[in-house]
């Protein structure tokens, strides 16, 4: 018996990954994805003329440990920083670094205002420099031994706000996280809708071609459709895992090809977007101190597992949500004659894929709250809002439940449509609203 | 020895009785016919031999032994809504369906080859489904229905939807499958094929059971002692020659040849109308009118759909 579910899954997979719209999709997906890399890497990396940015320093401390390159020129201002920005935008000089004073006298926040988009270089630059000098302050402040010195690292929270004429303030995070967690969930969202949809195109072509029934006196429903939503499954998981290793050699060519090119600073960067974010007026010298640990515990989890949670969870999350999905529209595809019928049932099942994604701008501003703990709970909402969620850091608890619910959720949708399957592929011709397929649910095998 | 019973078999859908109490019984190496109008039920029981619906109540024997899903590689099934998958290439959608029935792929493709060769269609092996005529895609329908030689072959309606080349080809090749060794079940509305092909049959009607047995037991049960004459008339009229309990039925003029049906009454041997007739006519050929599948399937539907009339007016009395 599992002999002929593996038959089914080997048809399954084989038919498709053969297919040509799957071949041409395999190389331009990658192509697209490495643009996607390279393009603002590119872009980040190339304004080649010099930049001024004006530093006022509260505290003393740093405004002369910047050291001008060829490419930044750092130049001190000796007014207070609500002047400054009055007179920024008709200097004429890129960015206005201001560094406030604080309690301890050992900021760990800074704002950088800009006229136009700050490098990668100027922000790794100002913050590596910064990070540098607290850190070399800490640890003259308090005579700590160099052992321990790698567990105070601290990092430094640096705020890129545009400033608008007139004096409006714009907070712009173009954090690592924010992409991360959006582009796994927006992966998750076409994944699960392209391979879902092609389940349900299968079982429509099977019912329409009248294999259906043939193919039943061989191998139970459950099976043929099992195998199905398995074969089809590792057809996605195959042009996935295409896409990773092609992106990645196409990415790794270029840089080849133009070396220095695209040195992005990635750790530093991991390390200032995924500071805390709070105004320095709210940071009390306690929540500063307890920052700092954390962040220093952050910075290592960045360092050692966060890259493969993220993986192992995005893998989760596609498969359950995936899985869950599919059966559903296994079930649909049973219940329908062709694809134009199938709407009214596609509905109300999309629909909460649908409201996951537009909420994802939402979740992303608040990872942690209310909204973003019950969407990233519920399994039909969770695939795409726990991967925005992920990248934030999300409590354990939350991470199990949310599995745990999936793993039921996508059972209780395969018991379900089986169900409904097991009816619906051998009805021919029968408009099929909810009453009858309630009817379906409560008949015996 | 019976290679399949059915014994009081029910099946309820939510609106309709489908089957109510059906038994069947079929005999290894027979051809047996399951006649009934449409919507009888005759699909839905043949669903529950194929084990794509269970019964509600009820037992199926194969071989002796309950029916259990092991037993699908010993049925072969033409369903009446058939098909193929469009976009595969026949030999590899062939080896498929045979592997689902548990052949292996070598074993497959060795008996693939031979129906192939037999057939004459081994260049279609690489075109796809979608490239074959209506008439190619029933011939290797057929082929992969009979491919891992089921001891027990079910065709639902197997002469709708082919054409009469195909036709004759499925008949001869379902005789020569019975000769070998299978036993063919079939349901269908083409009463001659009944007659060409079934050594029994068994009628449903309104999902109930109402007619079953040896298609020659049952023509013998429900002849109306009718013989027909074709003859030159010697003297007189034969109306009054015959006599009394003998009636002449129908007279029709052919080919200088006079053709009579005579009725006579119930335990009449044919000799002692020959005896009768000999006199007065020249006989040219004398035959028992036995009644047609086609009759008997018309007279017992009507009579049953007269019962259930008038126990419906009953019921509303």
């Amino acid at each position: 018996m599992t002999n002929k579910i593996s038959l089914i899954i080997k048809r399954e997979y084989l038919t498709r990954v053969r297919k040509k719209s799957f071949i041409v999709m395999t190389i331009l997906g990658p192509i697209l994805m490495a643009a996607l890399f390279i393009v603002p890497t590119y872009l980040a990396t190339m304004g080649g003329d010099t930049k001024t940015i004006q530093v006022v320093d509260e505290t003393g401390l740093f405004a002369e440990r910047f050291e001008n390159t060829d490419a930044l020129i750092f130049k001190p201002l000796a007014m207070d920083i609500e002047a400054a920005k009055e007179l920024f935008p008709r200097s004429g000089d890129d960015a206005l670094l201001y560094i406030p004073m604080t309690e301890l006298s050992v900021p760990t926040s800074a704002f950088l205002y800009f006229d136009t988009q700050p490098t990668l270089v100027m922000r790794s630059t100002i913050s590596n420099t910064m990070r540098r000098e607290v850190e070399s302050l800490k640890l003259a402040a308090s005579g700590i031994e160099p052992e321990i010195m790698r567990s105070i690292k601290s990092s430094v929270n640096l705020m890129t706000i545009k400033l608008h004429e007139g004096g409006k303030e714009e907070k712009k995070f173009s954090e690592v996280a924010t992409i991360l967690g959006f582009v796994s969930a927006f992966m998750i969202y076409i994944f699960v809708f392209m391979f879902g949809s092609q389940v349900l195109r299968g079982v429509i072509e099977e019912k329409t071609s009248r294999i259906i029934e043939v193919i039943v006196s061989s191998v139970k429903p459950f099976q043929l459709m099992m195998g199905k939503i398995v074969g089809v499954g590792m057809v996605g998981l195959t042009q996935f895992l295409l896409w990773v290793v092609l992106t990645l050699v196409i990415v790794a060519g270029v840089q080849t090809a133009f070396p220095g090119k695209f040195q992005a600073p990635q750790t530093d960067q991991m390390l200032v977007t995924d500071s805390r974010i709070a105004g320095p007026a709210q940071i009390s010298e306690e929540t500063l101190q307890m920052d700092d640990s954390v962040m220093a515990q952050i910075a290592e989890g960045i360092r050692t597992i966060n890259f493969s949670a993220i993986i192992f969870s995005f893998l989760f999350y596609f498969l359950g949500g995936y899985l869950l999905y599919a059966a559903l529209f296994a079930a649909i595809g049973a219940a329908v004659d062709n694809e134009t019928d199938s709407q009214q049932f596609m509905f109300p099942v999309t629909i909460p894929l649908i409201i996951a994604i537009v909420m994802a701008q939402y979740v992303i501003n608040e990872p942690n709250g209310a909204v973003a703990f019950w969407f990233s709970i519920i399994p039909l909402t969770s695939p795409v809002i726990m991967m925005i969620r992920i990248p934030f850091g999300v409590p354990f608890t939350d991470l199990a439940l949310s599995a745990s619910l999936l793993v039921l959720g996508f059972l209780g949708a395969t018991w379900l449509a089986a169900k409904i399957y097991r009816t619906g592929i051998l009805m021919y011709g029968k408009k099929v609203d909810y009453a009858e397929l309630w009817k379906w649910l409560k008949y015996k095998g | 020895m019976e290679i399949l019973q059915a014994r009081g078999i029910v099946k309820q859908f939510a609106n309709h009785l489908a089957l109510d109490k059906v038994s069947i019984s079929v005999k290894e190496q027979s051809v047996f016919g399951l006649l009934g109008p449409n919507g009888a039920g005759k699909t839905t029981l043949i669903r529950i031999i194929n084990q794509i619906t269970a019964p509600d109540v009820g037992e199926l024997l194969f071989a002796g032994e309950k029916l259990t899903p092991k037993h699908t590689e010993q049925i072969g099934y033409l369903p009446e809504e058939r098909g193929l998958y469009k976009k595969m290439k026949v030999g590899e959608q062939a080896l498929y369906l045979a592997q689902l029935k548990g052949m292996s792929r070598h074993e497959a493709g060795k008996r693939l080859k031979w129906w192939f060769e037999r057939f004459e269609i081994m260049n279609w092996w690489d075109k796809k489904v979608e490239e074959l005529s209506k008439g190619m895609q029933q011939k290797v329908q057929f082929i992969v229905t009979v491919i891992h030689q089921p001891r027990l072959l079910i065709f639902d309606e197997p002469f709708s939807g082919f054409d009469p080349i195909n036709v004759n080809i499925l008949k001869e090749e379902i005789l020569r499958l019975r000769n070998e060794g299978s036993t063919i079940i079939f349901s269908t509305h083409n009463m001659s094929s009944v007659e060409e092909l079934c050594d029994d049959i068994a009628l449903i009607n309104k999902s109930k059971k109402i007619l079953d047995g040896a298609v020659k037991d049952i023509k013998q049960e429900y002849k109306s002692n009718l013989f027909e004459v074709s003859c030159n008339n010697l003297n007189g009229d034969l109306n009054r020659a015959l006599r009394a309990g003998f009636n002449i039925m129908e007279t029709r003029e052919d080919n200088e040849l006079l053709f009579y049906k005579i009725q006579v009454p119930e335990g009449t041997k044919p000799n002692e109308l020959l005896q009768n007739l000999i006199p007065h006519v020249e006989i040219h050929e004398f035959r028992e009118l036995l009644p047609s599948m086609n009759d008997i399937f018309i007279r017992k539907v009507s009579e049953a759909s007269a019962t259930a009339s008038k126990t419906e007016i009953a019921n509303n009395l």
